[in-house]
């Protein structure tokens, strides 16, 4: 890890003037940073510590309906506020199937929607990486590349991003609020990450010394409650990273599907926001026929980026299956294992038909 | 620069001096304060050997800058007993085999302490695995580790109960 300057600002203002410094970081928890840090991957020389920064940990019922959620809430107490979960619960099966319980007691909000890809390119130093090294190359590229993105992705990247917490974000019109030093602003969460396109390294549209305030979600994202799923496909069930994982929410009368919300995850360089099988969805039967075309639209732009044509089909049979879960209810509880789909009870109709 | 962190570790308060802000809490356990029950496995918040308990919540010792937990009260595995009396945790994993080469033990008590102050898991073997998920033994001691964590928690809560009637 290299040597930096540790600052503590008192306030908001204080820390964006910090940070604004070349080369300084922001530090909240430190669970993906230090990470970094070790592994020689980013060497910031100032880190403003914004973890003692007041005001910045709570969840609030704004009077509009909308929730703020401060930058600095932890993984877990979001996860585990019952009104919060009450409201968005595919948002708290998100929050509950990423990393572990230890990681998840420290990683905040604002970091979790900041954190790196874990390309194993990006992270191995002695490798050729466009995002790390602007110019140096993708070793990715040719290599193993199995778990990279099908979606969005460029000649220069075809790293994911790995959150769980922004897919149903993304899905629900989360905004961001910012703070900089022009003053604040917000921005919905689905334009925040950049697609890599030429330039990898600028991953957000955040200008420097801008710093994540807070999450909000309108009113109307609860109105899907009642049927509102994540699932994620791992290489193992618990304590790993995305190979494909959606968030499905429905609002259903009388069988028909009024208004649907999807994202994916783990396919694209940024939580993956998909419009057009939401409008197919829209006025649709809830069915698998209908599962079934949405999921060939989201996936319709989807391209192999290495040895993962796999990926694009398993992500419309993850499509499939998540609209199909949410369709059946939101579980009064978060299930044992969240977002498996190992968890039972199983999908509501049998494989084949689920995947027909 | 002279910086310095003040932490009250197993119900100790004192201020250390720090010449450096790249010392994470782990290392200064281990190479400050001569904790070393608490383990660096593999320094990357992957294994959890590291765990212990920071404001009563569970963390990765490894993945967190000493400095920056200023003020922060923490508990490590030399805390848990009374004098000569195990914490109940720690009975659970002899009586239940919870171990074998015991690198990993520390980490593991410590999480399962934290677990059972989540109150999430519940009697449910599924939902402890899932959250002791963040510790890994390479021995392969799960099964007696779940028992464990389950045993400690009904004896830890019928304790609870005896207390508060």
């Amino acid at each position: 890890m290299n040597t930096f300057d540790y600052v503590r600002p008192a306030t908001v203002s204080e820390a964006v003037a910090a940070a604004a410094a070349p080369g300084a970081a922001y530090l909240a928890a430190g669970t993906n940073l230090l990470d970094l840090m070790k592994g020689g991957v980013v060497s910031p020389r100032r880190l403003v510590d914004i973890s003692h920064l007041p005001g910045l940990d709570r969840i609030e019922e704004l009077s509009d309906g909308s929730v703020r959620i401060g930058a600095l809430v932890r993984n877990s107490d979001l996860a585990h506020d019952e009104n919060f979960v009450r409201r968005f619960p595919a948002v708290a099966e998100a929050l509950l199937s990423g990393a572990s319980a230890q990681l998840r007691n420290a990683a905040t909000v604002g970091g979790n929607l900041l954190q790196r890809t874990r390309c194993a390119y990006f992270y191995d130093a002695a490798s050729a990486c466009n995002k790390r090294t602007p110019g140096a190359g993708c070793d990715a590229r040719g290599g193993e590349n199995r778990l990279h993105a099908v979606l969005g992705w460029s000649e220069s990247c075809i790293a994911t991003h790995p959150s769980d917490f922004c897919v149903p974000l993304v899905a629900l019109d989360a905004v961001v609020e910012i703070e900089g030093r022009a003053g604040r602003r917000e921005l919905p969460l689905e334009t925040l990450h950049r697609l890599p396109d030429h330039a990898p390294e600028r991953e957000s549209v955040l200008e420097p010394g801008e710093l994540i305030v807070a999450v909000r979600l309108p009113a109307e994202a609860a109105a899907f409650a009642q049927h509102a799923r994540y699932l994620k496909i791992r290489e193992r069930t618990s304590y790993a990273f995305a190979v494909v994982s959606a968030a499905a929410a429905l609002r259903i009368a009388d069988g028909r599907i009024v208004q649907a919300r999807l994202a994916l995850g783990g396919v694209a360089p940024k939580p993956w926001r998909a419009r057009e099988a939401e409008a197919l969805l829209a006025g649709a039967a809830a069915d698998a026929t209908s599962f079934r075309r949405a999921a060939e639209a989201a996936l319709a732009p989807a391209k192999p980026s290495g040895d993962n044509a796999f990926k694009i089909e398993l992500a419309r049979r993850i499509v499939v299956r998540a609209l199909a879960l949410a369709a059946a209810g939101t579980p009064d509880r978060v299930p044992a294992l969240p977002a498996s789909p190992f968890a039972p009870p199983f999908a509501p109709e049998s494989g084949a038909v689920i995947h027909a | 620069m002279s910086i310095s962190t003040t932490l009250t570790v197993n119900g100790v308060t004192r201020t250390i001096a720090l010449d450096d802000p790249r010392v994470t809490l782990l290392d200064l356990l281990r190479e400050r304060l001569d904790l070393t029950g608490t383990k660096k496995g593999c320094d990357r918040g992957q294994c959890g050997a590291c765990t212990v308990l920071v404001q009563g919540r569970r963390i990765n010792a490894c993945l967190a800058l000493a400095v920056s937990l200023d003020g922060a009260d923490i508990l490590t595995i030399e805390g848990v007993a009374r004098g000569d009396r195990l914490h109940p945790v720690q009975e659970a994993f002899l009586a239940h085999d919870g171990l074998q080469c015991g690198f990993c033990t520390p980490g593991q008590i410590m999480s399962a302490i934290g677990l059972i102050e989540e109150a999430q898991a519940g009697d449910e073997p599924e939902r402890v695995r899932e959250s002791m998920s963040g510790n890994l033994c390479r021995c392969g001691a799960y099964q007696g580790i779940t028992e464990a964590v389950l045993d400690a928690q009904k004896t830890m809560v019928a304790a609870d109960r005896k207390e508060v009637a």
